[in-house]
């Protein structure tokens, strides 16, 4: 062994990655238990132990010289009975330690990056998709509602939001209509957002704003306008319009306005979730929904461009 | 004996020594100062005018960007949050402040606002000039991609700082612009989730448009810039469509170092910095 060689570089060692496992646990076991601690502090002194005796007695140290050395003996320590005479080949050539450390350092660097990144990015992401929607949204009782009158009804859709979440839609109450034999209330709820690019559709007429009226309902304060939309609904961006079903009569909107489900609880309107309409046939009581799944504004829901759009984002 | 003039010069060279020995400490260890000579002092062609600095003016428009938005983030907050005392949220209450309150907080984030729109503009002349001088042709088509990706992190940064101040404005806005992306195909309903942080622009909303605003894309943006002109540096400055150096035609090097501000450093072919004098 060159003189240059000589100097006592450790051998590669499992034993110090047990000592910093038990170090570890040592650490946590503090935080969280007793009983950890102590096995992590055991688990650090037989690797401790273990790590110092192969330093003392050597043998990695002459595991390593011996393919360099050839026959030659180490000084540094007794020779291994199993590797005499010349190596069986040149070690460069079959798998250098180069090669090895070069493996292991994008190996684990990898290993570490993936670990770091999975985490990070699946909070990123994952919540965005994860339980989405909102409480139900209870509208005040149904005298509030005269039969035929569009009422604009503004409301939080998630009071713990905050103002952010206040969404507008227009309620008219149908009377009644004749469902399995009983007689059912009808409404026709729809969402002031426009089918085009998501702006707030104004009904196209006079607001009594002298009848509005303002009361808490449930945890939610509603306020209802009565308005009559003559000329149906028209969007303020850019010129969508609708007739007062919330079919697209003009402009860039690919659909009708989308439209809430309802139930009545206790005498209360309760809306419960959005949904997306292609055509209304007929009006009020009778009318003839094509429903589709909630989609985002400027989405088709029928024609070829459907296609476009086959799965949705969850909404709730 | 040693004149006067000779004591003078020597005392001149001490002192030069004395200056520049610092640099010399700093070049030895780390070969920074040539690093900074090769970046700032290269050879250009002779012929070039002063569209060929729009690249710079832009670099110069981010770091205002860059400068100001650091400053203006420790006074403004990303919260949707009604503030009592004011009755509106908290962003748009702590922009007020900054415009009307804070010494000089009006000026900080009128350069931002208007550098903003700055900075996109001459981006795209800075990209018309590169167009029209034909400089994205070979060797440059990577700068020219680097360039491009440059141009949609900056509007990138244009949709999401529009939303902080958080009025009706960047509200409505937003709206228009996620729903933009929503109608993309197959992909769309989900980038428009992404971007509002849920299936509703909310709080969240805010404090994601403002950590993209102000973290993820200024990082992309930086990291670009310094590919982009690390390309720059490695190809040289392209002389204008109508050279006459460049086209073989103009004096020589040699004539043209006379004249003119210097050789022919960085002309169309990638190999013209190697072969003239470097």
């Amino acid at each position: 062994v060159a003189e240059h060689d000589d100097h006592h570089l450790p051998g590669p060692s499992l034993w110090p990655v047990g000592f910093a496992v038990g170090i570890a646990a040592l650490l946590v076991g503090l935080i969280i238990s007793w009983i950890v601690a102590g096995i992590g502090a055991a688990i650090a002194i037989v690797f401790a132990f273990l790590w110092v005796r192969e330093m003392a007695t050597g043998r990695n140290l002459t595991a390593e010289a011996q393919p360099t050395g050839g026959a030659e003996e180490s000084a540094t320590g007794p020779a291994l009975p199993a590797p005499a005479g010349p190596p069986a080949m040149p070690h460069a050539d079959r798998f250098p330690r180069s090669r090895f450390l070069e493996g292991a350092t994008l190996g684990l660097g990898g290993l570490i990056g993936g670990i770091v990144t999975v985490p990070v990015a699946g909070f990123a992401i994952a919540p965005v998709f994860l339980h989405q929607g909102h409480p139900d949204i209870d509208l005040g009782p149904l005298s509030n509602f005269p039969e035929g009158q569009y009422m604009v009804a503004t409301f939080m859709e998630d009071p713990t939001q905050g103002e952010v979440s206040r969404r507008t839609a227009f309620v008219r109450n149908n009377g009644t209509v004749q469902l399995n034999g009983k007689s059912q209330p009808s409404f026709t709820v729809i969402s002031n957002r426009c089918a085009h690019l998501g702006c707030p559709v104004q009904p196209g007429g006079p607001i009594d704003e002298s009848k509005k009226k303002t009361f808490t309902a449930g945890s939610n304060q509603v306020t209802l306008i009565p308005t009559i939309p003559a000329g149906g609904f028209i969007c303020p961006c850019h010129g969508g319009s609708y007739d007062t079903e919330g079919n697209r009569t003009a402009g860039p909107p690919v659909r009708a306005l989308d439209r809430w489900t309802f139930e009545i609880k206790n005498g209360h309107l309760i809306l419960l979730k959005n949904y997306s309409v292609g055509h209304v046939l007929g009006a009020g009581a009778n009318a003839k929904i094509q429903k589709y799944d909630l989609h985002g504004p400027g989405q088709h829901v029928n024609g070829p461009e459907f296609w476009f759009y086959p799965v949705q984002a969850p909404h709730g | 004996m040693a004149t006067r003039a000779d004591i003078r010069a020597q005392r001149r060279a001490q002192l030069q020594a004395a200056a520049l020995y610092p640099l010399d400490w700093v070049e030895e260890r780390s070969g920074l100062v040539g690093g900074v000579r090769y970046f700032l002092f290269r050879k250009v062609p002779g012929d070039t005018n002063w569209f060929q600095t729009l690249g710079s003016a832009t670099l110069t428009a981010f770091l205002v960007q860059a400068l100001t938005g650091v400053i203006l983030a420790m006074y403004y907050k990303p919260s949707a949050v009604v503030d009592p005392r004011t009755g509106t949220p908290v962003a748009y209450a702590s922009i007020q402040h900054i415009t009307n309150d804070l010494w000089w907080g009006w000026l900080v984030r009128g350069m931002h606002r208007w550098g903003a729109s700055v900075f996109i503009i001459l981006m795209f002349m800075h990209m018309g000039r590169v167009f029209l001088f034909g400089a994205y042709k070979y060797p440059r088509e990577l700068n020219w991609i680097v360039g491009v990706l440059l141009i949609a992190l900056g509007m990138g940064e244009g949709f999401t700082g529009y939303l902080l101040p958080w009025d009706q404005t960047a509200y409505w806005a937003t709206v228009v612009g996620v729903n933009i992306n929503g109608t993309a195909p197959f992909l769309g309903p989900f980038i428009a989730s992404l971007l509002r942080g849920g299936a509703e622009i909310g709080p969240d909303t805010l404090s994601r448009f403002y950590s993209i605003h102000m973290l993820l894309i200024p990082g992309g943006i930086m990291a670009m810039i310094g590919l982009h002109l690390y390309l720059v540096i490695r190809l040289g400055v392209t002389s204008p469509p109508w050279s006459k150096e460049a086209a073989g035609t103009g004096p020589l090097p040699d004539e043209a170092a006379a004249t003119t501000n210097g050789h022919r450093a960085g002309l169309v072919r990638p190999s013209a910095r190697g072969t003239n004098g470097r």
